[in-house]
């Protein structure tokens, strides 16, 4: 417990020095809305061992709908925010309502082919720009008084939101629900015996992953100042799971380490190969598949109990 | 213990990537170059592209106002996303001084924000759209070789003029496609013509059968093909495959020489097109040719000219204002009269487009190829007027009306 928190605070203290070290804020702020995205699809598959193959559904249609009400509805930041984050409850909550009513294989096509469709409807809809995006979202300001157009005050706002969204998963996981969530996750059948509704436990669990996701989303869009299709593409989908797995599912840092693991190699490889970074990554995780299962650090915490 | 020193060599690890990370030089100019590079549209500019940049440095001189000049590149894959960050990335941490936008309307209409923002000169060449100087303007945007006002003034105008009344529109669906459509549509519409129908169809796709079965049901004359790179030479193709270019007249919206070397002439023979520039139109064109076929092996295309032209052009005028601040570049560029192997008549109008003689051209056929890459004849010389109009775009913002 001791060395968890003072990872935590060497964590805590790296994130927060991290844009006077030089590095570039808007690459670290991409890099937290992945790892919250990855954390928001970890309470799901790690605590609840549901894969869902759509969660770019959420995240990329809640960064259309922050978009589109803070560029053309002008709308507050936060007021674009909550709407993007509404709507995407909203989507986790009619999509989670049909898919929690099947397991395994059968819930993650569910997911994928409604992913698939609102996929399409961002591609058809006028408001969403179709294949070039929406773009030129501007980022506000908080409460009208904190200006978030220069990139370290927006750094520190992203890096709240990130802290804010870690800690309530953690606060999840460890309240009477997120035991029911595990014993869902350790054995389904007993739990339905045990007399919870499971799959009421297992819609509030997709809804609230489905609305971080969002979350997430709609912070890229106003870092980034745009939102396109990349954002809710399948292909999107299939990165949060790698950056889960690679990380370590059910593990609390690992989506995040996963994810910034991930989104570096795009940034760097996509210079030097290309598209050849899709091969490069896809191998990457055939080998973690294959040699380290648990994920970074999930490999990392197993060696450390097991020495203990 | 050891998850801590785990963690400290992941700090170290990220003090190390820190201080590896270029900070913004402020005694270079640094040249950016955004592109498809492995694309549908690699070979239209690509790496080609960068090879004319680097030209017209070394024609430079190699240096402006004793600053060093550097460049950067990258694939933007067709990805709005991808150029508009990598755009924000080298203006906030490489120094970036301009940038030259290759192909893809899309990404280009992503990066002019990039660019309103950032305040970074941004010339426009490898995308057709009209917007970028139109709804889409900013103060910084220039745009340089061609946009699809002037190819459907040229291509469009020219096949209805010879009796192709009836279209069918096959269309990239992105920006660029749909913008290319509706102006060869309201020239087909001026000279008396009717659009039958359209379809739109992906970027990059490679099937190009049941879009072209639906033209072919419509009846119509003419084949409008409003796309460009491999999806321009891939649905001719087809079109020939299927014997629909017996019945339909093909129109080549947007074709480039590297296309039509790709097709052979055996396939593109006759097709009309409109271009800004063809290395075989004068002395001058020929030596520059010359000059990039002994680097890239290949004749340049119209980007890749405009390419060199827009470097030199920027180079020259940093020069005459001693300085690479935006505005005063930009101010200097948009007053000052393009005469180089691009262009003998340009000038920037308000709005941002480069306005120059264009030309429509017709394909060769094997017989009248005398020598290797004699593709084209030139059927009408247009004047910059003529091809784009000669007053500002009334929809960008920036025009006082």
């Amino acid at each position: 417990m001791r060395a968890q928190i003072a990872v935590y605070v060497v964590l805590m203290a790296l994130a927060l020095i991290a844009p006077l070290l030089g590095l570039y804020p808007v690459f670290l702020m991409k890099l937290l809305c992945f790892a919250m995205f990855a954390c928001a699809f970890n309470l799901l598959l790690g605590f609840t061992k549901m894969l869902s193959f759509g969660h770019a559904a959420y995240f990329g249609a809640s960064a259309y709908i922050t978009g589109w009400l803070v560029t053309v509805q002008g709308w507050g930041t936060l007021a674009g925010i909550v709407g993007g984050v509404a709507v995407s409850m909203l989507l986790g909550l009619v999509i989670g309502a049909i898919a929690v009513r099947r397991q395994g294989i059968y819930f993650a096509m569910i997911t994928l082919a409604l992913a698939q469709v609102v996929y399409f409807i961002c591609l058809q809809a006028q408001f969403t720009g179709g294949e070039n995006g929406l773009q030129g979202i501007p980022r506000g300001s908080l409460f009208g008084l904190i200006g978030l157009g220069e990139d370290r005050i927006m750094y520190y706002f992203v890096l709240a939101c990130f802290i804010a969204v870690f800690v309530f998963i953690r606060r999840i996981v460890h309240s009477p629900f997120g035991q029911v969530l595990k014993a869902i996750r350790a054995n389904e059948p007993r739990a339905i015996s045990l007399g919870y509704k499971v799959d009421r436990y297992k819609l509030i669990a997709f809804v609230l992953s489905a609305s971080l996701a969002g979350l997430a989303g709609s912070l890229k869009a106003l870092v980034l100042g745009f939102a396109t299709l990349s954002d809710v593409s399948q292909g999107n989908s299939g990165e949060v799971i790698l950056m889960t797995l690679l990380g370590g599912s059910g593990t609390f840092l690992g989506p995040a380490i996963g994810a910034i693991v991930v989104v570096t190699l795009q940034e760097y490889l996509s210079g030097l190969v290309g598209s050849w970074v899709s091969v490069i990554i896809g191998a990457i995780f055939v080998v973690c598949v294959l040699v380290f299962r648990r994920g970074f650090v999930g490999e990392i915490e197993r060696w450390f109990a097991h020495r203990n | 213990m050891t998850r801590k020193s785990t963690f400290v060599a992941l700090g170290a690890l990220l003090g190390l990537y820190a201080s590896s990370q270029a900070s913004a030089a402020a005694d270079q100019v640094v040249i950016g170059d955004i592109d498809d590079m492995s694309s549908v549209y690699a070979d239209v500019i690509g790496q080609g592209g960068v090879e004319a940049i680097n030209m017209a440095i070394t024609e430079f001189g190699g240096s402006v106002l004793g600053k060093k000049i550097t460049v950067l590149s990258v694939d933007h894959q067709n990805k709005p996303d991808i150029g508009a960050s990598k755009f924000r990335e080298w203006a906030d941490q490489n120094g970036l001084t301009m940038v030259l936008a290759g192909s893809n309307t899309g990404v280009s209409i992503a990066m002019s924000k990039v660019a309103s923002a950032k305040k970074v000169p941004f010339i426009a060449i490898g995308a057709g759209g009209a917007s970028l100087t139109g709804v889409d303007c900013t103060p910084y945007t220039i745009h340089y070789a061609y946009d699809t006002t002037a190819l459907g003034n040229g291509t469009a105008s020219a096949i209805v003029k010879q009796g192709g009344k009836t279209w069918f529109f096959v269309t990239a669906d992105y920006a660029f496609g749909t913008q290319l459509q509706e102006a060869a549509t309201r020239v087909v519409l001026a000279n008396g013509g009717r659009v039958l129908g359209s379809v739109r169809a992906p970027l990059g796709t490679t099937d190009y059968s049941s879009f072209l079965l639906q033209a072919q049901a419509s009846g119509a004359q003419v084949l409008g093909l409003a796309n460009a790179g491999t999806d321009f030479s891939n649905s001719l193709k087809a079109a020939n495959e299927f014997g629909i270019t017996k019945t339909m007249k093909p129109a080549a919206l947007l074709a480039f020489l590297t296309d039509i070397h790709a097709l052979t002439l055996q396939t593109a023979q006759g097709l009309f097109l409109t271009t800004g520039w063809y290395w075989d139109l004068n002395e001058q064109t020929r030596a520059f040719a010359k000059r990039f076929y002994a680097k890239v092996n290949r004749q340049p295309t119209m980007n890749q000219t405009a390419y060199f032209s827009a470097t030199l052009q920027y180079l020259n005028a940093v020069k005459a204002v001693g300085s690479t601040d935006s505005d005063k570049v930009m101010a200097q560029l948009k007053k000052t009269k393009i005469n180089d192997v691009f262009a003998s008549d340009g000038y920037i109008r308000a709005d941002g487009l480069m306005v120059h003689t264009m030309y429509v051209m017709q394909v060769k056929t094997p017989a009248e190829s005398k020598y290797p890459w004699d593709y084209y004849k030139v059927i009408k010389v247009m004047s910059g007027e003529e091809a784009d109009g000669s007053q500002p775009d009334p929809t960008c913002p920036m025009i006082k009306k």
